[in-house]
């Protein structure tokens, strides 16, 4: 198996409270992948530390074998769709471009390539008309197309989405997975965060169980079993989220971080 | 008053307001605009200090010490909001009250020496532009253009911090960074700020002229260049008035004039202002009144089989409305040929009657979704259908009538009167 992301002993507090517990996973390259579990299970957590936005207490994530920093610029990232204000002064055009910003472009004017690709990635989402629109006049389902869309402009190979199909009409939900679909075609691999059950086997390829621990990682068929499901869905286990309290509660340092350097890789 | 020296003080000062204005968008756009109030109070103690220090002759000595005292409270405030229980608000205050405590109690020592005049304490407080020396206000003048620059270079990354910092962090932008040169901005433009408005007054010139600009444009750019241009005009009319007349203070006319400009743009901004919102209301109220009279003659066609005139005493008497309003309502009718006033009274003409039908379909077709659709019983839904018949537009027509599949009758056994074609 070529490897896209791979996830090694993951620990992540939030507010000093672990939400991830030892953690440990490969992905496939050219994949569609949902991350699945219940409400609170990590999956967005996962992402985010993926992502460096948070830092793990222990543990390491790497992206074609490199730590982020190397690879970023082939990473691409859409948030949750309720994670910004969307009353923003701002119209669609302006969000697409933002994924045109770079580190080594940030004090440069945006140029006529940045927008022929931004232009592109709207009419992949069907939101070419309204790329002069308020983003704060846009219904739900085409905020998350805009989301997408600026993500398509960053032409990356990996893309982690959180939570894409939440509070989207239908007509949204089929271009999303349409494009998925194209997406997979070209070699991209999408990491997706969903919580409903009922459409991740219809959705995915391949699927990362949650449930603060990992409950299993595979192809669909081997991980959407009755077992397995109701073992990620059967309620939390008691000793672990008691034991995340206790931490929580006297503030008791977990392992370093720097635990990689004295592991074996492999 | 159009002296030279005076002409340069008012053009410092308008300087200085615009610049403040436009870091301060940033913040009211993040949802901090009281972290700028307790910055401008939490300068207090660095700027008197370095007014004793510097000798109250030294702009830079001041410049310095109110960074020192404007990164502490700052960086004091980040600091109990992370690793204490206080929530946002209360360390806000607490770092306020505290620091501002703090440099009134320096501000009171210094004037027991002597060693600051009387101006001294007013300028701080309430901003006293035209007691400014000219070399002092070349200094700030220069820090006001350093900020107008730094905003404009920095424009893509504050853009991104204030709309989505995770996906800053995430494309590998030094979101760290970006952060500290908009608090060191910040606390820059607070220190050039109280020049003119004073500390107390220093909140109400960061985030007024952006809030009064963000309800006339939905454009960043824009935003940012209106909140500059209400800033500076403010900023001039406080400097004249202080000017003018003996003893007043700069502050509060520029924070007067910003309300008065804050208060107008609430009102008459377009879109989201008072006004147009009342007119839309109007404009609602009148498309109601004309469609529930279509929808009258409509009916009594329906039922009689031939056209049917009405004289206004008919309609006042079915429709129990104040004869005023019905005028107002059957002019507006006649002007656009909907209907026609013949002898025996008002009917409809031809696009009159389309209208009508229109209005009749969208009830029917409303009382049957609510019934097919939402179980609804068949004498609960009359009174919905009454008002989304008004708001359903020919888009949600058409996906009623394609989910409903072409129906021909309403619940009460009515026929849905399509168009033919």
């Amino acid at each position: 198996m070529e490897k896209s992301i791979e996830v090694h002993n993951l620990t992540v507090s939030y507010h000093s409270k672990p939400v991830l517990w030892d953690v440990d996973f490969e992905l496939p390259k050219g994949k569609i992948i949902g991350v699945v579990g219940p409400n609170g299970s990590g999956k967005t957590t996962m992402l985010k530390t993926v992502m460096g936005l948070m830092k793990p207490d222990s543990g390491y994530t790497e992206i074609y074998g490199q730590p982020l920093d190397k690879v970023r610029e082939r990473v691409s990232y859409v948030p949750q769709r309720e994670s910004v204000d969307w009353d923003f002064p701002a119209d669609v055009m302006d969000v697409v471009l933002m994924g045109r910003y770079r580190k080594n472009n940030l004090f440069k004017r945006i140029t006529k390539e940045d927008r022929r690709i931004a232009t592109e990635a709207l009419e992949k989402v069907n939101l070419l008309e309204f790329a002069d629109r308020q983003i704060s006049q846009l219904s739900g389902g085409q905020q998350q197309r805009v989301f997408i869309a600026r993500s398509l402009a960053q032409q990356a190979d990996i893309y982690l989405m959180d939570e894409p199909f939440v509070g989207v009409d239908a007509a949204t939900e089929d271009a999303i997975l349409k494009l998925l679909r194209d997406m997979k075609n070209e070699g991209k691999t999408v990491v997706i965060v969903h919580h409903d059950l009922q459409t991740a086997n219809e959705y995915f390829d391949w699927i990362v169980l949650l449930n603060t621990r990992l409950v299993a990682a595979g192809p669909k068929e081997e991980v959407f079993t009755k077992e397995l499901l109701q073992e990620a869905y059967g309620g939390r286990l008691t000793v672990l989220s008691k034991l995340g309290d206790l931490i929580s509660d006297t503030e008791f340092p977990l392992r370093e971080p720097d635990f990689k350097e004295d592991q074996p890789k492999g | 008053m159009f002296d030279p020296v005076f002409i340069k003080v008012l053009l410092g000062t308008l300087l200085l307001a615009a610049s403040s204005s436009v870091v301060g968008a940033f913040s009211f756009l993040k949802g901090e605009s009281l972290v700028g109030d307790a910055i401008a109070h939490a300068l207090l103690p660095g700027v008197v200090l370095a007014f004793i220090i510097g000798d109250g002759r030294n702009p830079f000595a001041l410049i310095f010490g109110a960074l020192l005292a404007g990164l502490t409270a700052h960086y004091g405030i980040s600091y109990l909001e992370q690793r204490t229980k206080l929530k946002g608000d209360t360390a806000i205050s607490l770092v306020l009250s505290t620091f501002f405590g703090f440099g009134i109690m320096l501000l009171s020592a210094v004037q027991r020496t002597g060693h600051g005049q009387q101006a001294g304490l007013e300028r701080f407080l309430l901003g006293k532009a035209a007691a400014i020396t000219l070399s002092d206000l070349y200094v700030f003048a220069a820090l006001a253009l350093l900020l107008l620059a730094s905003v404009a270079l920095f424009y893509k990354g504050f853009q991104l911090m204030t709309f989505n910092e995770d996906f800053a962090a995430a494309i590998g932008l030094p979101i760290q960074w970006i952060r500290f040169v908009f608090t060191v901005l910040t606390v820059l433009a607070v220190t050039v700020g109280i020049q003119s408005v004073g500390v107390v007054l220093m909140a109400a010139l960061l985030i007024t002229p952006a809030a009064a600009a963000r309800s006339w444009t939905s454009s960043l750019r824009l935003m940012l260049v209106l909140s500059a241009a209400f800033a500076a005009t403010s900023a001039v009319l406080g400097t004249v008035v202080s000017a003018s007349l003996p003893k007043m203070p700069t502050g509060p006319w520029i924070v007067l004039a910003l309300g008065g400009i804050a208060f107008v743009s609430l009102l008459f901004a377009p879109e989201n202002g008072w006004l147009s919102r009342r007119k839309r209301a109007k404009g609602n109220q009148l498309k109601t009144q004309r469609e529930n009279l279509l929808k009258l003659l409509y009916g009594a066609e329906e039922r009689e089989g031939r056209t049917v005139a009405m004289t206004s005493e008919t309609i006042v008497g079915i429709r129990r409305q104040h004869l005023d309003g019905l005028h107002k309502t059957l002019r507006s009718l006649k002007k656009e040929y909907l209907l026609v006033e013949r002898e025996d009274g008002f009917a409809l003409t031809e696009k009159g009657r389309t209208e009508g039908r229109r209005v009749v379909r969208l009830h029917r077709l409303w009382e049957l979704y609510l019934t097919e659709r939402l179980g609804m019983a068949a004498d609960h839904i009359h009174p919905q259908a009454e008002t989304m018949e008004h708001i359903i537009t020919p888009e949600i027509e058409a996906l009623i009538v394609k989910e409903l599949g072409n129906p021909e009758l309403d619940p009460h056994q009515s026929p849905i009167p399509y168009e033919e074609d």
